[in-house]
């Protein structure tokens, strides 16, 4: 395994494509030429939420507690971050937490004078997306936590994203607000009842502009279609329809429609008992509108045509790699669920990922992957260990860049790896306070496995598996990546010099 | 309110504008629209774009209206700009709103004020930034083509074929949602040498759910098409699109087929659109068949009538026979609303010989739906060969059904009865379905008996008083010596339905006693029932019995220990006195 591997670029990614230009400038990570310095830290944001608390007004009183109790080391269980989604244009971020609040953060305007600050993002709206609710006719308690979030390409001068918990999927508009209705008749400039007879003559309220305010509103609330916990939500290129992903199903709902969708696959067997597999993620494909993925927790994807038929229980394609006797083991088949799936951007391939690898799949071949790569082959000899303290469960993503030519996932240690695949070079990285500086340069990590251990190794047995980077994404066609690690997110960007 | 100066008339109007802009807008639209068409003034909703969906729909429709509030069809310029900002909202439903009260309002422009602000705003539309804009353009297209200058309507038809060929799917939607109108209002050759193009491309989008609208657009080119041009123009299209990959694409053919049918022509049909039919009957997929399948009598009924039958024969009953015992019960209840139809069109010897297996076999199919289908329909297999050829295998199904476990489909059968008994004759019902008709009374399910009630409502209304008399009114009246409160209060509902049916004399010397013998019960659900059943009958009885017999027990009622009965008692004295 090569050691330090320099990360670079060629000074031309700085180009950004002009406005409404469809064909972004694609770039190389890492270029070869070795003339660029890596990957900088521009923004971290810790519990990303209300940094201009105004908005929320006083009234939330429990936030603002929150906030004195906040020490660096300490976080609540309702910041910790559970998505992050940058939107088609790269310009806003989203990301989502286990209190059921979703931050939007905006692009800074590129300067010329500044241009180092090309990749910072700054806090643009803040909302509560989710409240904790009750079945009362299950008893279950239902989390807040946003588990998924999907930004519909903008249509007009507002944005549009998705967000979804356990049960229900909310269509959110985020917009601006810049004027607002002065001269009222009833009421006085500040805001009192005007006596009526004191009204002797009628005016018409006319809008006054007012500082610029940044509102969220639900505009569709998409619920009681699931039994089973959602764990994937995906916007067609059709631009009408999405899907949204539970343990079990598949259901198809319009986005104009919220009291009617219809279920599109459903696994669940007759009896309960004889479940042997879940639908673990599901995506649709980023052209084709008929054909979408589904993922299960054996491994394999499923490939559905939904011009076939109206049910598409049925797959077209089915892509598996028929299991190694010779690794076999009691985790085998824990290890082999597959905890995201995604198409490629040019929508030639699928990536997936499990709990120790990420695999490449060419559609046109189903019985094996073209490429895979080891996230941390390390912990094979660790399973035992990380299925006690239920990490082997853990749910990571994958992403790719916008070129589909590096692929980045997450690992332990708040490590997270990218991949060449042009290169087959890899890196892995950390995002933490420690080297969290602005435009400090991440330095590269390795893991070292049994006893001799080099100076800037860190050994198997030191990592800290309490700090895992489940959700990342990527910048639809720079190189600025998203990072979440628990309550912090962080920011990179490849250095430009 | 302080002083006669006029003032306070001021004032409904301040709270009226004021509700208008308010920021925490309430449900209250029509005050606020109300104050708007007082306060026609366009400054205010010219930056309305803020406000809630439902103000903005309302806004958008009520503009259309607005002519003779701005000063007439001179000054209706002025309503554009407001309209123009709705058109371009992301709500689909104002948007659409705006749209319609666009093309409602072209019309009250003079042909000059159609190309100095109307055209503009089309253009502006067809023009802009985001697609909600654009998928308005599309339905405003129409509306000002034809009365517009040559040059501007060879830009009107520049612009439709841009959004024709539209990066966003949305926008190529309305194009071809928009497609078959805009044909409609274009000159005959641009007809051939615009549309047919644009049909085509359409038609063969990369988004099934562009393709599919394509289809609708068919039916309209089709019929502004000569019969000549037809084949080579129209047919190959129409042909992909019933054998499209894409099922929703071949949905939306079945679906349309009669009107394709009627667009095409008698040749066309018999040598395209018979073996397409055949096709889609038979179709991989479920709900293609099911379309195709609610489709089988219009599209017999339009066969050119010359080999109607021959046809029938030949091509479409093998495919029917198939239906019936088709995997899907959606297919076959489909089917089963339908079928019956035939009957008419192949008359009498046909129907006996290939028909009646195929009904007999439905009536005893598994899905209580397509049971139901061919019961409700038996009226058009009446006429043809009479009932009496099915009843053998009618009553089997009818009593299945009544004995249905789901009480829907118990309610459902209910429902026809009074068609059945119609249908079948007084002797076969008092013989068969009688005994039916009573057990539902005491259904454990409310609704079931409730429905029972009003069948017995219509029974009577068809069979008359004195049917009611020696076979119902017995059984009925027999219920209120029932153990269990529910049958007795049944009688009293029973009671109320049928006295206007039955009339006085046997409401006033059966039942009245029954019920106010009820007043006693010990059940108070039943004594407030009484009284409410007193109220209901009141009307038909004749006022010596309503003093002697009705009003003492009411006023017994009236002090009744219960709160209820007690209300219910008052409630019927006051209105009867």
């Amino acid at each position: 395994r090569n050691e330090q591997i320099p990360l670079q670029h060629d000074g031309s990614s700085r180009l950004n494509p002009a406005p409404g230009c469809k064909a972004p400038r694609w770039f190389h990570w890492p270029p070869a030429d070795g003339t660029g310095a890596g990957w900088e830290q521009v923004c971290r944001f810790q519990d990303p939420k209300p940094a201009d608390l105004s908005m929320e007004e006083e009234s939330d009183t429990r936030k603002i507690n929150n906030s004195f109790l906040r020490d660096h080391n300490y976080a609540t269980e309702a910041d910790i971050i559970s998505t992050v989604e940058f939107n088609s244009t790269g310009e806003l971020l989203a990301t989502g937490d286990k209190g059921g609040r979703v931050v939007v953060f905006q692009r800074e305007q590129e300067s010329k004078t500044q241009p180092h600050r090309r990749g910072e993002y700054n806090v643009y709206s803040t909302f509560q997306s989710h409240e904790p609710e009750f079945d009362y006719l299950k008893s279950l308690e239902i989390e807040e936590k946003i588990n998924k979030i999907k930004w519909l390409p903008q249509q007009n001068a507002a944005y549009f994203l998705l967000s979804t918990n356990d049960k229900t999927v909310k269509l959110w508009k985020i917009s601006e607000r810049d004027k607002r209705p002065e001269g009222y008749n009833l009421k006085d400039e500040d805001g009192r009842i005007r006596d009526p007879s004191t009204i002797t003559s009628l005016r018409v309220p006319v809008l006054q502009p007012m500082d610029l305010m940044v509102e969220a509103t639900a505009r569709r609330i998409f619920s009681n279609a699931h039994t089973y916990h959602i764990n994937s939500i995906s916007v067609n290129s059709d631009l009408q329809t999405f899907i949204s992903t539970d343990d079990l199903r598949v259901n198809l709902w319009n986005l104009e429609i919220t009291d009617r969708s219809f279920n599109i696959v459903d696994i669940k067997p007759a009896n309960m008992e004889e479940l042997t597999e879940v639908i673990t993620s599901a995506e649709f494909h980023p052209q084709q509108c008929h054909t979408f993925a589904y993922s299960s927790s054996k491994g394999s994807i499923r490939l559905c045509d939904m011009r076939l038929a109206a049910l598409c229980d049925k797959h077209c394609k089915y892509f598996e790699e028929p299991e190694d006797p010779a690794t076999r083991s009691f985790f085998s088949e824990i290890i082999s669920s597959i905890s995201d799936v995604k198409f490629s951007h040019n929508g030639r391939y699928l990536m997936t990922r499990d709990y120790l690898t990420v695999k490449v799949w060419d559609l046109q071949m189903e019985n094996k992957p073209v490429e895979t790569y080891q996230v941390h082959d390390y912990l094979r000899g660790k399973l035992c260990s990380l299925y006690e303290n239920d990490c082997i469960f853990d749910k990571f993503e994958c992403v790719w860049n916008g070129s589909d030519s590096v692929i980045m996932t997450g690992s332990y240690n708040n490590f997270f790896r990218m991949f060449d695949r042009n290169t087959k070079r890899d890196v892995t990285l950390e995002a933490s306070r420690e080297n969290s500086k602005p435009r400090a340069i991440l330095k590269p990590r390795k893991v070292c496995v049994g006893g001799k251990r080099r100076k800037d190794e860190i050994s198997v047995d030191s990592l800290d598996f309490s700090k895992k980077i489940l959700h990342t994404t990527w910048h639809p066609y720079e190189n600025i990546i998203a990072v979440a690690a628990t309550n912090n997110l962080y920011i990179f960007q490849d250095k430009v010099n | 309110m302080a002083g006669a100066d006029g003032d306070d008339s001021l004032y409904p109007i301040a709270v009226l504008i004021d509700e208008l802009r308010n920021e925490d807008v309430q449900n209250d639209t029509e005050t606020q629209l109300y104050s708007l068409k007082m306060y026609s003034i366009i400054h205010i909703f010219y930056n309305t774009i803020y406000d809630e969906d439902e103000v903005l729909l309302a806004l958008a429709e009520q503009l259309g209206n607005f002519t003779m509030l701005v000063g007439g069809p001179e000054y209706v310029h002025c309503l554009l700009p407001p309209l123009e900002s709705l058109a371009t909202v992301e709500e689909t439903v104002v948007r659409d709103k705006a749209v319609e009260s666009l093309r409602k309002i072209s019309q009250e422009h003079s042909p000059v004020d159609l190309e100095v602000h109307f055209e503009p705003l089309v253009k502006r539309l067809a023009s802009g930034d985001w697609f909600t804009s654009r998928t308005s353009a599309c339905g405003l297209f129409s509306v000002c083509y034809p009365r517009v200058s040559s040059t501007v309507k060879a830009e009107i038809r520049q612009h439709f074929r841009t959004l024709c060929s539209d990066d966003t799917p949305m926008v190529r939607r309305a194009a071809a949602s928009k497609l078959g109108e805009f044909a409609k209002v274009l000159e005959p050759e641009y007809v051939k040498s615009d549309i047919i193009s644009l049909f085509t491309a359409l038609a063969s989008d990369e988004q099934d759910s562009v393709r599919l609208l394509a289809v609708e657009a068919c039916v309209s080119i089709a019929t502004l098409l000569p019969q000549e041009d037809l084949e080579t123009l129209v047919m190959p299209t129409l042909r992909q699109a019933a054998e499209d990959k894409s099922w929703r694409v071949r949905y939306m053919v079945a679906d349309k087929f009669s009107e394709l049918q009627k667009a095409v022509g008698s040749e066309i049909t018999k040598n395209d659109l018979v073996p397409a039919f055949q096709n889609l009957l038979k179709d991989c997929e479920a709900e293609v068949r099911a379309a195709a399948a609610n489709k089988v009598k219009e599209f017999c009924e339009n066969l050119p009538e010359d080999n109607r039958e021959q046809i029938i024969m030949t091509h479409i009953l093998p495919c029917v026979k198939e239906l019936v015992s088709d995997t899907n019960q959606h297919v076959k209840s489909a089917l089963a609303s339908v079928i019956m139809g035939l009957s008419t069109i192949l008359g009498k010897d046909n129907t006996i010989e290939h028909l009646l297996p195929l009904f007999l076999a439905q009536l005893k199919d598994e899905c209580p739906e397509v049971r139901l289908n061919i019961i409700s329909n038996l009226d058009c297999v009446n006429e043809v060969i009479g009932i009496r050829q099915l009843s053998q295998s009618l009553l089997p199904a009818i009593v299945e059904l009544a004995e249905d476990a789901k009480w829907r489909v118990r309610l459902a059968i209910i429902e026809y009865m009074p068609l059945l008994a119609g249908q079948l004759g007084v002797e076969f019902f008092d013989e068969k379905l009688n005994t039916l008709c009573m057990a539902w009374l005491i259904d454990h399910v409310y609704a079931i008996r409730e429905a029972a009630t009003c069948n017995l409502m219509k029974l009577v209304e068809k069979f008359g008083a004195e049917w009611a008399q020696n076979t119902i009114v017995p059984k009925v009246l027999g219920m209120a010596n029932d153990p269990n409160y529910l049958h007795r209060m049944t009688t009293l509902f029973c009671i109320n339905a049928l006295s206007e049916a039955c009339g006085q004399e046997i409401t006033t010397k059966q039942m009245l006693p029954v019920v106010l013998k009820m007043s006693n019960d010990q059940v108070a659900n039943v004594r407030f029932n009484v009284a409410k059943s007193l109220q209901k009958i009141g009307p038909v009885l004749d006022s010596n019995a309503l003093q002697t017999e009705v009003k003492p027990v009411l006023e017994k009622l009236a002090t009744d220990s219960d709160m209820d009965v007690k209300y219910f008692a008052q409630e019927a004295i006051t209105l009867q006195s």
